[in-house]
């Protein structure tokens, strides 16, 4: 545990500019993930609803004619 | 509902909770002792302010309950200077599939009310604030909509010559109205002018509901209610006497998508379409309140543990005061 904690302080919180990076870095990733994740439960929860379970029907009737 | 209450009513609520209050101090409290005490256990429990405070609680929660059920004090009668009849019917909760906290629209159902619009309502109702690029990613591709938009002539200009002119339309029209001012719409409708649809949904209580209870809600005028020649009787409109006749019958258009086209599959999908249309961020408004919800419950769990743990050490400790004795001193 503690070499663990030595190696997180020694990684991140020893420069302040590697600890604000990673902040941001983080940030932009959970966001990244948890969009992604909504956006997963969504479709799964609205599935055949939404615009894009029924957009192939129409999209192929135009490239029929 | 408690704000219907009249203000006497609380104001004597109040008084009577003060002088009871008092009279049960006097009762309870003893300040001299003057003997052995003579109430019992459960005399005590009965005159304390525990109970009182409860039974007032009570009292004033079945009425406060009694009111929010009924709409009206108990006991006490009410005159209204306007009937449910002429409020109109309220019309019953419908199980729309977008009712729930993270259920979207079914766009099959904008779809084909968006059809069902087109073919019937638009006949008498615009629909404003709606323009043909709404449609795209909702109901239909971008290239049905580019055609059904190019079917309709806008007035556009002035060209170089300071003349306007016609064109087809583009993405970017709004839908197009089918009368060109107010005043042509009610001399086209014996006086009465159709609403504009774009913001329906929100404008009448009851919103999607009422809208589909109207639309299917044309009977026989009850016996006694005389309706003008030209009116019809709908009684979920307020006052009963619509201008709109019945116009949804059973197989009334044809669905591309084969659904059958019965009186209230139509209803419902025409409503569908207008509720969309009333709140085309409906989805994107859901979605992110799943996230608002998520990411906001934790962070009060998390501000939560912070608070208790800065306040462990200071909550725990002891505070000892220890006086100097007289030996100490000087």
């Amino acid at each position: 545990m503690a070499s663990f904690s030595t190696t997180l302080y020694n990684t991140v919180f020893k420069r302040n500019s590697v600890y604000v990076s990673t902040i941001f870095a983080g940030a932009f990733a959970f966001n990244m993930a948890f969009d992604v994740g909504i956006e997963r439960f969504w479709s799964h929860w609205n599935q055949g609803k939404l615009w894009k379970d029924i957009r192939h029907k129409y999209v192929e009737a135009e490239d029929a004619e | 509902m408690l704000s219907r209450l009249p203000k006497a009513a609380l104001s004597i609520h109040h008084v009577a909770a003060g002088a009871s209050r008092q009279a049960v101090r006097s009762g309870s409290v003893r300040f001299v002792s003057t003997g052995a005490p003579t109430s019992n256990a459960f005399q005590r429990a009965l005159n304390s302010r525990a109970a009182l405070g409860s039974a007032v609680l009570m009292t004033v929660g079945s009425v406060a309950w009694y009111t929010h059920l009924y709409g009206s004090l108990p006991f006490i009668g009410e005159v209204h200077a306007s009937s449910p009849a002429e409020e109109g019917l309220h019309p019953p909760a419908y199980p729309w599939s977008s009712s729930g906290w993270l259920d979207s629209f079914d766009h099959s159902s904008i779809r084909r009310g968006y059809q069902v619009y087109r073919e019937v309502c638009a006949a008498c109702h615009s629909l404003d604030r709606i323009a043909w690029r709404n449609l795209v990613g909702v109901s239909h591709t971008v290239d049905e909509t580019r055609t059904m938009a190019e079917e309709v002539e806008y007035t556009d200009g002035p060209d170089d010559q300071g003349e306007m002119f016609q064109r087809p339309g583009k993405l970017s029209d709004y839908m197009p109205a089918p009368y060109p001012n107010e005043e042509a719409a009610r001399a086209s409708n014996a006086g009465a002018l159709p609403p504009d649809l774009s913001l329906i949904v929100k404008a009448r209580h009851g919103g999607a509901d009422y809208i589909f209870a109207l639309l299917t809600g044309y009977v026989d005028p009850p016996a006694g209610v005389e309706i003008r020649e030209g009116m019809n009787y709908n009684p979920y409109f307020p006052g009963g006497a619509i201008s709109m006749p019945r116009v949804i019958f059973d197989g009334l258009v044809e669905y591309d998508d084969g659904t059958p086209a019965t009186t209230s599959q139509m209803a419902k999908d025409v409503a569908t379409f207008l509720h969309w249309a009333a709140e085309p961020e409906h989805d994107e408004r859901k979605k992110n309140g799943i996230k608002a919800i998520i990411l906001f419950s934790a962070l009060t769990a998390i501000s939560l543990y912070v608070k208790r743990f800065k306040w462990a050490s200071l909550k725990a400790r002891k505070i000892i005061y220890n006086p100097p004795t007289g030996k100490n001193m000087h």
